[in-house]
């Protein structure tokens, strides 16, 4: 490059002018942008970008409080504002349907899933990376595969398989293949999580005569805790969000999760109840917006580490 | 001192008492497969079996509650001639196609922003994650009501501001229909790229701005030749992540449109679960399901050698 403007500046009588250029230009940039700059180019985008993100739950919440009266008349109340907010679609929501008990179902299912597949990921991803027996690396790049078979392609022989299983209809099916698509991450997770354990501290207590059992337990799980919390709620933010396999396998009304429950039941007819429709979305979203808020910490570094890895 | 007595002495009670179990667990081949067990039992029957059992079922007549007989490639050459197969197809390279495009596109100017000094980062990052953590099906329902034909709230707005004079159709027609999902779509994938993207950022060094704008580079120079390069592998791996989910999407296409208006906007994934399962026919429907499979195996052999090529970058060995 240097050498480049070298032989310019040398070739050309204009050679003077550029650099002039660059000599205003360069302190610009290497010092602090001015102000106002910095604020069109930087937070103005980033403003719209947080508003658009965020207005689709900021409708959704409005929505849920406001009156019908208000809701459908944009002429004579404003909008964006609830004139006299009211309980009632989350009343109906929660006394005039199954709500309740879909919110448990999908809080068992979810928990359920999630236990299952932090036991066997663990357990697996500590096998892969620590054990280090004959083609482990085979094994890992298979179950990082395994997370590439997206569920759009399993649901239609896993609903036959369910049905032969006699687990149609219930929610064991959804505990039971949950994991296809949980394990494959969690494992993923946890690998690159404990490669980041210092190998000597399992040594040392190897020569202390423990036992490989003793060093999981004792040692290396409890080091591993931040792992093991991010991957249990990426699994239970994954289960609550899962949709195809609760559509498939689950028929009768009140055995359905918040989101099927939401599309199917609450979806009847042609007139809509749009207060109600976004009181459940709402209160459906606020389960696993609110543990995710306690864990945002890990959450964040753990998918920025996982991506890392 | 009573402790420095007692342990030795529970020490070997203990190994004496777990002797058999013990060593029978510190024998490495049976706690490697006691190890991977669950998880590779788990896979392989709800994951492995139903691959080869879905491949199958494409070849059979089966219906919900009949077996069915293999029938060749029957299925592939009635689909081949369905209409609404073909636009099956084209909708959902066309939805992975812009929509990857406008999320990458999107999410990289976002993450570069939120790659500057910003006061409330942490916050600012967990409210970006929101639309990416809530049920997709959740805020798709939020949208169809945004995209309501009489009471869309963006069709009012327009209406007030002068710009338009009648309500915006967003779902009612093909084309507006299919526009209105793709948009859903990258403003629920905005999130995941511009936060993967931002670590990827973050592991750039700023010596390398430094040397570049001692040579005098431009920002689109230093974006290019910098920024770019040292995010390809990050940004490869994301991608095939993203076009693999986005081109098997279901939950918001059945949450907004359920594939109308006129089949309009049906993907594969959508086509192949209303032949499927409310119709009943399985092995039509698993013949949609596995006519994806070309395009999954282009991605992940996308990402495969994505993967590679980073090794080879970073100059790290085989792990």
């Amino acid at each position: 490059m240097t050498d480049a403007r070298m032989a310019i500046a040398a070739d050309d009588p204009d050679a003077p002018r550029p650099s002039e250029n660059k000599s205003s230009s360069a302190p610009e940039a290497l010092a602090w942008e001015s102000r106002s700059r910095r604020a069109v180019t930087i937070y103005v985008p980033l403003a719209c970008f947080v508003f658009i993100l965020l207005f689709p739950f900021y409708w959704m919440s409005v929505t849920a409080f406001k009156p019908n009266a208000e809701l459908y008349d944009y002429k004579t109340y404003n909008p964006f504002w609830i004139g006299s907010p009211t309980l009632d679609h989350i009343y109906l929501l929660l006394f005039k349907t199954d709500y309740p008990r879909w919110l448990w179902t999908t809080m068992i299912v979810a928990f359920c899933s999630t236990i299952l597949s932090l036991v066997a990921s663990t357990l697996a991803a500590y096998a892969i990376q620590r054990l280090r027996f004959k083609g482990s690396q085979y094994v890992g790049l298979a179950i990082y595969l395994a997370y590439l078979v997206p569920p759009s392609i399993l649901f239609i022989p896993l609903a036959t398989m369910v049905f032969q299983l006699g687990l149609f209809d219930s929610p064991l099916a959804l505990i039971l293949t949950y994991p296809t698509f949980l394990i494959p991450f969690c494992t993923w997770l946890l690998i690159g999580y404990f490669k980041s354990i210092p190998y000597e501290l399992e040594e040392c207590a190897l020569i202390d005569g423990a036992t490989r059992v003793q060093i999981l337990w004792r040692i290396t799980l409890p080091l591993a805790v931040p792992g093991l919390i991010s991957a249990g709620i990426f699994s239970f933010t994954l289960s609550w969000n899962e949709f195809i396999y609760a559509l498939a396998f689950i028929q009768s009304t009140e055995k359905k999760t918040v989101p099927v429950a939401i599309l199917t039941e609450l979806v009847t007819g042609d007139v809509y109840q749009w207060g109600a429709l976004m009181a459940g979305s709402l209160l459906g979203s606020i389960p696993v917006a609110l543990f995710y808020s306690f864990f945002v910490d890990y959450y964040v570094s753990s998918l920025t580490g996982a991506v890392k890895e | 001192m009573p402790q420095t007595q007692a342990s030795p002495l529970t020490w070997t009670r203990r190994s004496k008492q777990q002797n058999w179990l013990v060593r029978l667990l510190d024998w490495k081949p049976l706690l490697v497969v006691a190890c991977m067990l669950p998880a590779v039992g788990l896979l392989m029957v709800f994951l492995t079996y139903p691959l080869g059992l879905g491949i199958w079922l494409a070849f059979t007549d089966t219906q919900i509650g009949r077996r069915g007989v293999w029938v060749g490639l029957e299925n592939f050459e009635w689909l081949f001639e369905d209409p609404i197969f073909w636009n099956a197809v084209f909708y959902s390279v066309f939805y992975t196609g812009v929509a990857t495009i406008g999320k990458f596109g999107l999410g990289l100017w976002l993450a570069l922003l939120l790659n500057n000094h910003l006061p409330f980062k942490s916050i600012l990052r967990a409210i970006i994650l929101l639309p990416w953590i809530v049920p997709t099906v959740l805020t798709a329902i939020a949208f169809w009501w945004i995209f309501n034909p009489q009471f869309s709230i963006i069709s009012y707005v327009l209406i007030e501001m002068g710009l338009r004079d009648t309500n915006v159709d967003f779902i009612n027609t093909p084309w507006s229909a299919r526009w209105s999902l793709i948009a859903a779509n990258i403003w629920r994938g905005i999130p995941f790229v511009a936060i993967s993207l931002l670590a990827g950022l973050q592991t750039i060094s700023p010596s390398l701005y430094e040397a570049a704008m001692l040579d005098g580079s431009t920002p689109w120079q230093r974006f290019r030749y910098i920024t770019f390069p040292m995010l390809l592998p990050i940004l490869a791996i994301v991608m095939t992540f993203s076009i693999i989910f986005t081109f098997t999407d279901f939950q918001l296409v059945y949450a907004i449109t359920r594939g109308g208006p006129v089949n309009s906007t049906h993907l594969l994934a959508t086509l192949a679960f209303q032949r499927g399962i409310p119709a009943g026919q399985l092995g039509e429907g698993a013949a949609i399901a596995v006519s994806m499979i070309p395009f999954l195996v282009f991605a992940t052999l996308f990402s495969y050698f994505a993967l590679a090529r980073r090794k080879w970058q970073q100059g790290e060995g085989d792990d």
